[in-house]
């Protein structure tokens, strides 16, 4: 049963999936509240485009994807502000364009085939120390920003209108959100690739959501769940022998699933006691009437 | 810009707003002073709302000068419509949010935060709800739930957009009544409603927006006359007068081809009540 936390490689694997797990969910409550599940899909792919160029130009991963993310974002908020647009429009042009980029390097240098197929799919278990050292960083640094802007971030989720009147810098806020969110994607990228991120994000909080009407308890939920199963799915992978990325986002899915049938089963046995209730009480009438 | 003068607490001086370019309203000109208690008339889409949000500071202003007097807290309360009942979230946590500014860095709230809503939903009635999820509040309960959050922040100036819209009768005179409460404290009070006859003719003072302009302010046996209704929803509107109370009717249109003859009386009736009406 311990023979994965043997290896060095399996190690970082869990410690990475674990944190990156914890940082999507926390980040994915306010993308699911605002309904922008979308993005994290559309983010997920335009940074894909922006970590091929980065391969290909010989930068720093982590630097390219970031500044192509950032720069997604910039362009998507700039578009969505237009009224013949919107927001989902905007993310659908801006997040193809830049993928489109990215499979146009891909045919122009056929060498990189592999690397590529590791952004899109994941590779967890080749995270370096160093990949280790600089997602950390990363999932550091976005905690930071939740962290700071909780009350406006959760005030604007809830009832932008009013927050805008209550004095809140919107827009600044939202930015801001805007590239924690993209570098999230940046530093999921290498734990469940491009095809699998906008599960981590939606996955954890829709569960959470399923639990709690509070919402500080959501968020602790799921970050809980996001962290925990991003540690489960590297372990349960080892002895499957499937895909790391893959096997958290099946793990996630069956806590969904599993928390999904207890809720309906709960509300059938919560009605089933109204209804022993409602029968008791009108045996009780008739006897005393 | 225009500066409030003394005893002032707004003044709107011709200004033209709107949003994104587009003028929603012209040529107003409007003075608010501390301790008022005011009504926003007219049909849907004359602009009601925007010149509430033109208060708060968050409409456009293409002409003239507009002003709220410095370190005025404003508190908004908006259409019940316009919130997501399904978020998360609890009413002591909406109240909560009324003070973020308060260690808006730091995530949790103080103590001295948490008491203040405590008194504030006490004061509305909805302490004992304070841990429910808003998606199983009442209509009444949802708008004091965000009445609290508005008055967390002991504000100055209340701006309510249709506080009683979608409420019964019973729960419409209790928020008026908190509304009243509040006036008589000193907060002054503007709130927008489509109720002539439950809400602004018991106001001491109505604007009434039609044609993209204010069309009438003053108290609502001025306001609520037939030809501003007409020209604010263009339609003939009846005016029943009965003591102090004021009844606004639309006038039925006529069915086609009937006899058309101009009115031999302008459109307000006077109810003389008989002494022993009530006994009847």
């Amino acid at each position: 049963m311990l023979e994965p936390f043997d290896f060095g490689f399996m190690q970082r694997a869990m410690i990475a999936a674990t944190l990156v797990g914890g940082v999507t969910a926390a980040v994915g409550v306010f993308v699911i509240l605002r309904r922008l599940a979308y993005i994290g899909h559309g983010l997920a792919h335009s940074i894909f485009g922006g970590a091929v160029v980065s391969f290909t130009l010989g930068i720093n991963f982590f630097l390219g994807a970031s500044i192509w993310g950032a720069f997604s974002v910039f362009l998507i908020n700039q578009a969505a502000r237009r009224r013949q647009i919107g927001g989902d429009a905007a993310i659908g042009i801006i997040t193809t364009a830049a993928f489109a980029i990215g499979i146009a390097v891909i045919s122009r240098a056929r060498s990189f085939t592999r690397d590529f197929e590791a952004a899109l799919f994941g590779e967890i278990l080749g995270i370096t120390n160093q990949d280790l050292y600089v997602t950390a960083g990363m999932v550091l640094l976005i905690a930071v920003v939740l962290f700071l802007l909780w009350k406006p971030l959760v005030f604007i989720t809830f009832d932008q209108d009013v927050a805008t009147a209550y004095g809140i810098p919107v827009r600044w806020v939202e930015a801001i959100f805007s590239l924690a969110l993209a570098a999230t994607v940046v530093a999921a990228l290498q734990v469940l690739g491009v095809t699998l991120i906008a599960a981590a994000l939606v996955i954890p909080p829709v569960v959470a959501r399923l639990m709690t009407d509070s919402f500080p308890r959501l968020f602790a939920i799921a970050v809980l769940i996001g962290a925990f199963t991003g540690f489960l799915g590297v372990y349960i992978s080892w002895f499957a022998d499937v895909s790391s990325g893959a096997t958290i986002v099946l793990v996630q899915a069956a806590v969904f699933v599993l928390t999904l049938a207890w809720g309906v089963l709960g509300s059938r046995r919560g009605r089933n006691a109204a209804r022993r209730a409602e029968r008791l009480a009108g045996l009780e009438r008739s006897l005393t009437e | 810009m225009a500066t409030v003068r003394v005893g002032e607490l707004v003044r709107l001086d011709g200004v033209a707003l709107g949003y994104d370019g587009e003028v929603a309203l012209r040529d107003v000109n409007l003075q608010i002073s501390p301790g008022e208690l005011i009504g926003i008339v007219g049909p849907s889409g004359c602009g009601k709302t925007t010149l509430l949000r033109s208060l708060l500071g968050e409409t456009e202003v293409y002409a003239g000068d507009s002003s709220v007097a410095d370190n005025t807290r404003v508190g908004y309360v908006p259409q019940v419509e316009t919130v997501d009942w399904n978020f998360p979230i609890t009413v002591e946590q909406v109240a909560l949010l009324g003070s973020w500014r308060t260690r808006r860095w730091l995530p949790w709230t103080s103590r001295a935060e948490r008491s203040r809503a405590r008194v504030v939903l006490s004061q509305l009635g909805i302490a004992d709800l304070a841990d429910r999820p808003i998606r199983a509040l009442s209509g009444g309960e949802q708008q004091r739930t965000f009445l609290a959050r508005a008055l967390v922040r002991s504000p100055d100036l209340l701006l309510l957009d249709e506080p009683t819209s979608g409420v019964d009768i019973k729960t419409r005179h209790e928020i008026l009544h908190q509304l009243a409460a509040l006036n008589h404290a000193g907060v002054t009070v503007v709130l927008t409603t489509h109720d002539l006859n439950g809400v602004a003719s018991h106001l001491p003072r109505l604007i009434a927006l039609g044609e993209q302009t204010v069309l009438a302010d003053g108290p609502p046996s001025e306001v609520l006359q037939p030809a501003i209704l007409e020209r604010a929803y263009g339609q003939p509107m009846l005016v029943v007068q009965s003591g102090n109370e004021t009844y606004v009717l639309p006038v039925p249109e006529e069915a086609p081809g009937a006899h058309e003859e101009p009115p031999a009386r302008p459109n307000v009736v006077n109810v003389i009540r008989r002494p022993d009406a009530d006994d009847a």
